[in-house]
């Protein structure tokens, strides 16, 4: 259950490295690029830096205050060689990630809800396929499916073939139907059956539109009311390829609904997805899962400290 | 004209307004501060640029723009401010800004650039992108667009990967009642090739391919996106990106360009609150036009792209142009023309009152139009107002539950009226007298403007700009 275990599997290791690899070349192999040009650190140098934690998407703050932090080691003699600012990187990095990693709720209850919320075209479908597989295959858990977007042309079919594909059941209802009723129905069926675990699919949202967040604030209250403690985990998917509005999604989710972890999709392209960082450090929401292909296996559990193990090496 | 309406609304959503007010500390305050100290010079000097470029290299950066075409960017700008003259209605920041917004603007493309079609029917137009950018809905609002501009478009997906993909262009075909091409084939080139024959034979004049999505570093996929499109030969090639995309959006757009070779770009979710940088990285890295910018949920929200209005955006300047033309689509020049003349002769009542909120409501809704707002002067703020859409539509319930001459001359609304008032349309009574209240004091305003500003000010639909 604990997401320790799975770093211990056979493999986990293996399957990280080869998943981020992308990220690796693109980010710290600039990195080192920029260390083994310049002797010392000097403006040029930090300039370069500047540049490379930009193009992550970490944000013009962020890294500023990064940048800052190394100039002023490095003028009081703290950073002595230029070896060490790659691991001062390393440590702020694994400093933010594993800061929040602790407040994860991990009570053990006998039916388990969980949202899956975000904008439009993340990927929170096909990562509820992902999803229940693990909890299914890995955890050995009963999972239910409920199909609550009720908005998108085509959603339910394409959550139903996954739900096939996973052996599990899905609770569904007509295109419009008012998704609140769909969730209603679902925890009733959840219930009824004996199930650990309902994943709750949602419509792809623009956090700018009110009435919509309005929609989830009641599906929150419904869920709450029906099954007590619920929803135990609020999972709010981000596209690695988002740039700085990820920030501004994530603090509208999080004050309408209040978001309990992250999901980083599409890492395995070559966005860096510095956003989430940026969340995590601002909001203090930890990353629960990253998506790193097409295939159904490819969900992993985020742990920081193999992450970070992982692209620094 | 939109004014009253905004004086009332304005004390309820203030609280809630202040909060983003302070966040979105717009570029054109900040450079004002920078170059405060600098003024008084006829032409814009080094320190003037450098301290400008400054900030709007921050502000690209966090508009999403890449860094790399921010460095050329502003560059090429501060080349261009060295030793202009300062204009005399210009203050140094404004002058500046000025620059940066016609150079933005021009680097997007001076002009909205249609769609070229083929003088041989059919008109292959490809769409092609990202996982989630969102090619399938921009196909159902495309093929929309077409028919709408008296085509005969016919739709056909060859996304065979995604679940329930090509059920979901076949139900968006079925909404908007465009033909969508089926078949039982799985293979991409098959498919494509029926489709083509049944545009020919039907007499379709346009056929809108939608494929799978794919990462511009899969090889395989962008080996079979070549493939299709040598046997489509389209005219057009649309790459549709996410307009929330940040820095990565060059290495995506580079690679399907380079890949594939596209023609314009469409720029999804648009409606959200990103600033969409990642305009000026793509189009900048393809040298493509972006033809078109998806705006909303439904079918009919796809619409020309404006290099100008998004130059604005970008640089946190608000949208002004698409909010003029909105209002002038839902607003009635007559009627508010009559109104104008109401509020200058003070007989401005809460029937005009109701009228006035029908109106501004069918502009779809208005914290959405309040981001188009420029937020700067007397209209900051503005932009980042919430508005209780229910509180309208409570407004308009006690309105209606009035009898015509009590909305004629509000004063003799006395507690028993207010009582009957509230119970007819289940609204309190207190918010009976907020209301009341809030009338009374847009009156007050209206009567001092209609004294103050003679007529012209008012003129079209008196927005203070």
């Amino acid at each position: 259950m604990s997401i320790f275990n799975y770093r211990e599997q056979p493999g986990y290791l293996a399957r990280l490295k080869e998943a981020i690899q992308a990220t690796k070349q693109e980010f710290v192999a600039k990195i080192d690029e920029a260390l083994g040009r310049e002797k010392e650190i000097d403006e040029a140098f930090l300039e370069e830096l500047e540049r490379i934690l930009i193009s992550t998407d970490l944000g013009v703050q962020t890294a500023t205050d990064l940048i800052d932090k190394i100039r002023l080691r490095a003028t009081s003699k703290q950073l002595r060689n230029i070896r060490e600012v790659k691991k001062l990187i390393k440590d702020e990095l694994l400093d933010i990630l594993k800061g929040v990693e602790s407040s994860q709720s991990s009570a053990d209850v006998p039916l388990r809800l969980v949202m899956m919320i975000g904008v439009n075209g993340v990927g929170k479908t096909t990562t509820i396929g992902k999803l229940a597989r693990l909890y299914r295959q890995e955890e050995g858990k009963d999972v239910l499916i409920c199909a609550a977007d009720t908005f998108r042309a085509a959603a339910v079919e394409q959550l139903e073939i996954w739900a096939q594909r996973n052996q599990v059941e899905l609770i569904k209802q007509k295109t419009g139907t008012d998704p609140s009723a769909v969730l209603f129905d679902a925890i009733a069926a959840s219930k009824a059956r004996g199930k650990n675990i309902l994943i709750v699919d949602t419509a792809g949202r623009l956090h700018t539109k009110s009435n919509l967040m309005q929609e989830l604030e009641k599906m929150k209250r419904i869920s709450g009311r029906e099954l007590g403690g619920a929803p135990h985990d609020v999972f709010l998917v981000i596209d690695a390829t988002t740039g700085q509005n990820g920030l501004t999604q994530a603090r509208e989710f999080t004050r309408a609904v209040g978001v309990t972890g992250l999901i980083v999709t599409k890492l395995d392209g070559t966005a860096k997805g510095g956003i989430v960082v940026a969340i995590t450090k601002e909001l203090q929401i930890p990353i629960r899962y990253i998506g790193v292909g097409e295939s159904i296996e490819d969900l992993m559990v985020f742990s920081p400290e193999a992450y970070v193990d992982g692209l620094f090496e | 004209m939109a004014i009253c309406i905004f004086a009332s609304s304005r004390q309820e959503v203030f609280a809630v307004g202040e909060r983003s007010i302070l966040m979105l500390d717009d570029l054109s305050a900040k450079l004002q501060r920078v170059l405060k100290d600098l003024r008084g010079e006829g032409r814009l000097t080094e320190a003037h640029v450098d301290a400008a470029m400054r900030e709007i290299r921050i502000a690209l950066l966090e508009a999403d723009v890449n860094f790399k075409v921010v460095k050329e960017f502003v560059a090429c700008v501060k080349g261009k401010a060295l030793g202009q003259e300062v204009l005399a209605s210009l203050t140094p920041g404004q002058q500046v800004l000025k620059i940066v917004r016609d150079e933005l603007t021009e680097l997007l493309g001076t002009v909205n650039q249609g769609l070229i079609f083929s003088k041989t029917p059919p008109t292959v137009i490809l769409l092609a992108g990202l996982q989630g950018s969102g090619k399938t809905t921009s196909a159902g609002k495309l093929a929309r667009l077409l028919q709408r501009s008296g085509r005969r478009p016919l739709m056909v997906s060859v996304d065979v990967y995604r679940p329930a993909a090509r059920d979901q262009l076949a139900i968006i075909g079925r909404e908007i009642k465009i033909p969508v091409f089926e078949t039982v084939s799985n293979n991409p080139f098959e498919i494509c090739q029926q489709a083509l024959t049944q545009a020919k034979n039907v007499g379709y004049d346009v056929l809108l391919v939608d494929t799978a999505g794919r990462l511009h570093i899969d090889q395989e996929l962008m080996d079979e996106l070549r493939e299709v499109k040598r046997r489509l030969q389209p005219l057009e090639t649309l790459l549709v990106a996410d307009a929330m995309t940040g820095q990565d959006a060059v290495n995506s757009a580079r690679d399907f360009h380079e890949q594939v070779g596209v023609t314009g770009v469409i720029l999804a979710k648009m409606d959200g609150d990103t600033r969409g940088g990642a305009a000026l990285s793509i189009q900048s890295v393809t040298g493509r036009p972006i033809k078109f910018i998806g705006v909303g949920e439904k079918y009919d929200s796809l619409e020309p792209f404006h290099p100008d209005r998004i130059a604005s955006r970008i640089l946190g300047m608000g949208d002004v142009l698409s909010l003029i033309e909105k209002a002038e689509e839902a607003v009635d020049k007559e009627n508010a023309l009559r109104m104008v003349e109401k509020i200058r002769k003070d007989s401005f009542t809460l029937e005009d009152f109701r009228d006035q909120l029908r109106q501004i409501r069918k502009l779809g809704p208005l914290d959405q139009l309040f981001k188009l707002f420029p937020n700067v002067g007397p209209l900051k703020g503005i932009s980042g107002m919430q508005v209780d859409e229910k509180g309208l539509a409570h407004i308009e319930a006690i309105i209606n539950s009035m009898t015509p001459r009590e909305r004629d001359h509000y004063k003799i609304i006395n507690g028993s009226r207010r009582k009957r008032i509230s119970e007819g349309c289940g609204c309190t009574v207190q918010q009976v007298n907020q209301l009341l209240r809030q009338y009374d004091q847009a009156r007050k305003m209206m009567r001092q403007m209609g004294t103050g500003v003679k007529g012209k000010r008012l003129g079209k639909f008196g927005f203070p700009f």
